[in-house]
């Protein structure tokens, strides 16, 4: 059985016998951060087809269907177009933080990958607040579209940008408050230890009602966190055009373009490592056959399925939806999402302390 | 302190919306002024896809002026073209044929579906759910299909002549009307399933764009526009014409007035016309489709008036003639012109969000206010 960490091992060690351990540290550092674009890469390409194939399918129509054996090549074609697209600085916008905006969200997209477990023991930053480091880190985005909204001297960038500061201030407290209630009941913030505490079982499953209750607000929280409809208000292409990144175009529009995705797939990624245990197989309490056969799925296999699936319910929402409008949006978070996510967190608090989960 | 700086005060803003912007549906140029999200003020500016469609019918003859109509509320070509045939029969005394007077309802009241269908999935692209659009196509398309066969054409039908219809029906044209309002009513419950039952969309439309009945009448609302707001103006039942008053059906009323009375008396319209066409597409009598006329039309001197209900209210078509082949004056009173007239009034206050639902609810067709 072929498993990730094996392969990193390998290299590993192959890496520490031929050079020196300075140099094989700072190789394997090099390698890390290759990785981490490949995947940012390939996470791109991957996503934005099955965005196209998932509406196709909700709106009765095939999708790319062109490029390659069943259009799956087309957001690879589309990349080379938008790679050869002359990016565009507006004559009256601010230079450099409208040149700097994209590489900001991209940077927090990939400053984000740190702490995420993809497989059993294949992780790159295993460090003692993960969740803590991800919810501070994600907030930084939000400094991006302000500043991409700000420097574009174009009302209605400046718009979405005010939009959406507003709306992820206020959704990453709902996200924050829903992921501390799983950390409560794990007792760390560290992502290994919380993934560790459900190998007998999922939170989602163990919690209760609250850890479900918590799962549909991170759900909210989340799809709003990256800007998706039916929160897409930031860019609300009817009203605003294209709202913040209005005036990009080329790469530095398929910046944004990839930071979005990427941003979906973390947070995606981080739902079901807290709520669905990460790479953790499918476990049920003492079905000894079940679970040892649920062992033979590689763990990595896990991780992807379990993100894939929250990937879809965030597309499903997009094509289901209609957009909020900002007062709603902000009543949302502040009048019902937040008010409740506090009352599940004390009810999560007294069941850790009874000791009333599984 | 509020300090006025040219004609805005201090603090707002002053977006352009249009003339090429995804809300407008068309060439609208709206310039809104802005306090944060809230609007102040909506002028609408026209002009940008003006053709002089009346100048045109003064140098065209009365066969020929019916054509250009097709190009003003492109939605509802058909009824447009009615409205013309109807005013010069009048103006000729021609008697139009039993035969032809059944087609021609049907096919307004198929134009009013379409019509109708293709609002519904505009309206929800506006409120930024996509999906629905495809699904209102999918009816549409079948639509576009029957008239396909028998017009010759899908959106600008050019099928109404003076006397009758231009030609006899497709063979297969009664039984693809009855394939088409079975698939209608198959579907149907779909459209309250994905938008009407949805919160979000029940949320951002109630209480949105509130139209009273006194401002509905004083600025000349007529429509689904004007219905919404419990004015009744169908003019199928005030001023019947063709075979409209021996038909069962009822004039749609809300009361509310609001975005989503409009958006509930369309929805219920298509029903309407379902019901119409059932009661006719069996009955169709034998006989001619079209009128004897003399090869040339000249209209009597005199003034001639004849107003029908489209998908988007009351088409008025005036004819000022001298006696000669071609008229002397013509003026179309659009139901969109006034329609859009209103979205000043109900859209101060409201968030800019809201602006695009309440276009989207008055069912704005750009080249039918810009003529």
């Amino acid at each position: 059985m072929w498993s990730l960490s094996k392969i990193a091992n390998t290299i590993h060690e192959w890496l520490r016998t031929t050079f020196n351990s300075t140099l094989a540290t700072i190789l394997e550092m090099v390698l890390a951060g290759v990785a981490v674009i490949s995947l940012f890469a390939i996470l791109g390409l991957v996503l934005v087809i099955m965005e196209r194939k998932v509406s196709a399918w909700m709106q009765i129509r095939l999708g790319p269907n062109r490029v390659g054996p069943k259009g799956m090549l087309q957001s690879l074609a589309d990349t080379v177009k938008l790679l050869v697209k002359e990016g565009l600085t507006p004559n009256g916008a601010d230079k450099f933080l409208f040149n700097l905006a994209p590489f900001i969200a991209m940077m927090v997209a990939m400053l984000l990958m740190a702490p995420i477990a993809f497989a059993k023991d294949f992780q790159l930053w295993d460090l003692n607040i993960g969740v803590l480091y991800i919810s501070a880190v994600s907030s930084i985005m939000v400094i991006s579209i302000l500043m991409a909204g700000w420097s574009s001297n174009n009302k209605y960038s400046l718009m979405g940008a005010m939009r959406s500061g507003a709306q992820i201030v206020s959704y990453e407290l709902s996200a924050g408050l829903s992921i501390l209630s799983i950390v409560v009941l794990t007792g760390s913030l560290q992502v290994s230890e919380i993934i560790q505490s459900q190998s007998n079982g999922w939170w989602i499953f163990k919690g209760h009602i609250p850890a479900i209750i918590s799962f549909v607000i991170f759900m909210i929280a989340v799809t709003a966190e990256t800007n998706r409809a039916p929160f897409d208000l930031a860019e609300a292409e009817s009203e605003l055009t294209a709202g913040f990144h209005t005036e990009y175009s080329g790469m530095k529009f398929a910046l944004f373009f990839l930071a979005e995705y990427v941003n979906v797939f973390i947070v995606c990624a981080i739902g079901a490592t807290v709520f669905l245990g990460g790479w953790m197989p499918f476990h049920i309490g003492s079905w000894e056959g079940f679970n040892h056969l649920m062992d033979f799925i590689p763990s990595s296999i896990w991780f992807f399925g379990k993100t894939f699936f929250l990937i879809f319910l965030i597309m499903w929402f997009r094509w289901s939806f209609p957009r909020l409008r900002i007062d709603q949006l902000l009543n949302l978070e502040w009048k019902y999402l937040l008010p409740i996510s506090m009352v599940n967190l004390l009810l999560m608090t007294a069941i850790a302390i009874l000791g009333w989960y599984f | 302190m509020v300090e006025t700086i040219g004609n805005t005060t201090e603090g707002s803003m002053i977006i352009n919306v249009g003339p090429q912007h995804p809300a407008t549906h068309g060439v609208l140029h709206l310039v809104i002024t802005l306090n944060g999200e809230t609007i102040q003020k909506v002028e609408p500016h026209l002009g940008y896809i003006h053709r002089s469609i009346e100048k045109m019918c003064e140098s065209l003859t009365y066969r020929q002026f019916i054509y250009v109509t097709s190009r003003m509320d492109y939605l509802s070509a058909h009824i447009n073209n009615h409205a013309c045939a109807l005013c010069v029969e009048k103006g000729m005394q021609i008697e139009v044929p039993a035969r032809a007077q059944y087609i021609r309802v049907i096919m307004d009241e198929l134009t009013r579906i379409a019509s109708h269908e293709l609002w519904w999935g505009a309206m929800a692209m506006d409120l930024g759910a996509f999906t629905p659009f495809f699904h209102a196509f999918r009816e549409r398309e079948s639509i576009n299909d029957i008239m396909e066969e028998t017009c010759g054409a899908r959106l600008t039908m050019n099928y109404m002549v003076p006397g009758g219809v231009m030609q006899d029906i497709h063979p297969a044209f009664q039984q693809k009307v009855k394939a088409f309002m079975q698939l209608f009513k198959r579907k149907f419950h779909e459209y309250n399933e994905m938008v009407t039952g949805n919160i979000i969309f029940q949320n951002r439309m109630k209480n949105v764009g509130v139209l009273s009945a006194e401002d509905a009448i004083s600025y000349g609302c007529s429509g689904p526009a004007a219905r919404g707001s419990g004015v009744s103006c169908d003019i199928r039942k005030i001023h019947p014409y063709e075979i409209y008053n021996t038909l069962e059906f009822e004039e749609i009323l809300e009361t509310g007035g609001d975005s989503f009375s409009r958006y509930m008396v369309r929805l219920n319209e298509m029903h309407q016309s379902i019901k119409i066409i059932e009661q006719l597409i069996d009955n169709i009598p034998e006989g001619d489709f079209q009128a004897k006329t003399k090869a040339v039309l000249k209209l009597p001197k005199g003034e001639f008036y004849q107003r029908v209900e489209t998908a988007r209210g009351e088409l008025g078509v005036y004819i000022v003639s001298e006696g000669g082949t071609t008229p002397y004056r013509i003026k179309f009173r659009s139901p969109g012109f006034s329609n859009l007239s209103v979205l000043d009034h109900i859209a101060r206050g409201s968030k800019l969000g809201d602006l695009v639902a309440m276009m989207g609810t008055l069912d704005l067709v750009i080249p039918d206010i810009d003529r």
